[in-house]
């Protein structure tokens, strides 16, 4: 089965990891590098987004298309990468997200097709 | 089986809704395992199963329960399943070539228990399936049991069905590195239809069977996994419960508390089997909440009187308790053991530091209430009371509440 994680970063984690020095923050960027290192069977793309400020929203719900400036919901919690990943069942899934390094918050999504 | 007071489970005239449970109870589950192997998909074997038994409980009331009930589900869900499965010639051709008795492997019942209580799933749809698909509860009759409208439930069903398929949740026993969390998960659920029977009142009596339900369960996880401490542990505590059901209310229905509860009326040979059983679990050194739990009811269950109780092994049991499981509801009961072995001043003084958390918890206050009572401040205590019964809507604990502020 497919699924997508979404990788989710409150705002006090970004804080946080913009307040750590560059020795601390590179670690942290190379655990969570390793991890996808270790799960590479499973991995089969995804990427991190740059930051929810650099968003553009189109909102299709009226007359008119209307282009806007910021993410589709304005939220403490942002979506700041994502991983599609191909495995048996949920509990594959649930075994590899639950050593993920980084952000603490993961949500993963079964893909349609 | 507590069979005395309530609506039918079972819809049933002619024969007694504790023996249509039972004997449903025994077969469903088995029969789910059984579809589950042929057809491979948890929802359609589920729905095979719910429509069995739905059948057998309109059927059985007027023309007694067959001889091989497990026959007679076997095919009504075998028929319905042929017919279902009409367009699908491999499950149909499977379940063709399926006889009764099918005797699944114990692991097949297992790994039906843990897809219901997958924490991928919300506690309420975890306990929703498990009634529902391994002790063959019809949608109906947990409607009736937790007070809630049938279409929540059904929703509750449908929609945990629709994501243990699209979700890929498996159908299988986790592996060892996370048994224990997730036997926590079945063992919550369970303790939960406990707790859910157990506080039910005249009012919710069928509520009471839930009792039986949880009973079963353990019992059955029990033989399925005969050493795991924890799951001893459960089931006897559920049987300790038991054993005192009919010391629990009085002939009006209403409440007695443990304290003026005639202990003639508790089951003494019940008491020894779960006093055993805990002796079996302790010998493996794995302490666990169920276990002390069981044993702090054990210790009120061997006592001869309410004065006789060995207060400092339960004060011991609740610290070991509060370290594996912090609670703050667990120190309301500490504190009540308390004052039977450091006075009421100390009971109080430890009461009074959960104040802010537990404000809105009425045993908090009751408990208060007593203790200053029992320290000569019959106003203060007078409010501790009234403010209790604000809180509860438990109708025998008003009553209770309601009596003590009118002789206070």
């Amino acid at each position: 089965m497919k699924y997508v994680l979404l990788f989710v970063e409150p705002e006090q984690y970004a804080k946080d990891l913009e307040a750590m020095d560059q020795a601390d923050r590179d670690r942290a960027f190379m655990l969570a590098g390793q991890w996808f290192v270790e799960n590479a069977d499973k991995v089969k793309g995804g990427s991190k987004l740059r930051p929810p400020d650099t968003a553009t929203t189109v909102r299709l719900d009226g007359a008119d298309p209307v282009i806007l400036d910021g993410p589709f919901v304005e939220g403490k919690e942002v979506v700041s990468g994502y991983a599609e990943v191909e495995a048996d069942n949920l509990d594959d899934v649930l075994a590899m997200v639950k050593t993920w390094p980084g952000c603490p918050v993961v949500e993963i999504r079964p893909l349609e097709s | 089986m507590s069979t005395a007071a309530g609506p039918n489970r079972g819809n049933g005239t002619g024969t007694p809704h504790a023996e249509l449970a039972s004997v449903v109870r025994e077969h469903a589950g088995r029969l789910a395992a059984a579809l589950m192997a042929v057809t491979g998909d948890f929802s359609t074997a589920e729905d095979l199963v719910q429509d069995a038994v739905v059948t057998a409980l309109r059927r059985w009331p007027t023309e007694g329960i067959p001889d091989r009930p497990d026959a007679w589900l076997f095919t009504v869900a075998r028929n319905r399943g042929l017919d279902v499965l009409r367009r699908e010639a491999n499950y149909r051709a499977k379940l063709a070539q399926l006889q009764w008795p099918a005797e699944p492997e114990p692991d097949e019942r297992l790994r039906l228990i843990f897809t219901c209580c997958h924490p991928a799933l919300s506690r309420p749809a975890q306990i929703a399936l498990t009634l529902r698909v391994v002790c063959g509860l019809t949608t109906a009759q947990i409607a009736r049991a937790f007070v809630t409208p049938e279409t929540t439930v059904a929703r509750r069903i449908t929609r945990a069905k629709r994501k243990i398929a699209d979700a890929g949740i498996p159908y299988r026993i986790p592996d060892p590195d996370e048994l224990n969390a997730r036997l926590g998960e079945v063992l919550a659920v369970i303790y939960l239809l406990l707790n859910e029977g157990y506080l039910s009142t005249a009012e919710k009596a069928q509520s009471r069977d839930l009792v039986d339900d949880a009973h079963w369960l353990a019992t059955l996880l029990h033989q399925l996994m005969p050493t795991e401490p924890e799951v001893i542990g459960l089931l006897a505590l559920i049987k300790l419960h038991r054993a005192r059901t009919d010391a629990r209310f009085d002939h009006d229905g209403e409440l007695v508390l443990l304290q003026h509860q005639d202990r003639s009326r508790w089951d003494r040979d019940v008491i020894a089997e779960a006093t055993q059983l805990l002796t079996q679990a302790a010998r493996q050194r794995r302490p666990g909440p169920y276990q002390l739990q069981a044993a702090i009811v054990a210790c009120h269950a061997e006592a001869k009187d309410w004065a006789d109780t060995d207060w400092e092994q339960i004060v011991v049991l609740y610290d070991m308790l509060l370290h594996l499981a912090p609670s703050p509801i667990t120190r309301v009961h500490r504190a009540i053991a308390l004052r039977y072995t450091a006075g009421p001043q100390a009971a109080l003084d430890e009461l009074d530091t959960l104040g802010d958390a537990l404000d809105g918890y009425h045993l908090f206050h009751a408990t208060r209430a007593d203790l200053l009572r029992a320290l000569g401040q019959p106003y203060q205590a007078r409010s501790a009371d009234e403010r209790a019964l604000e809180l509860t809507a438990n109708p025998a604990e008003q009553a209770l509440l309601q009596q003590r502020i009118s002789w206070g």
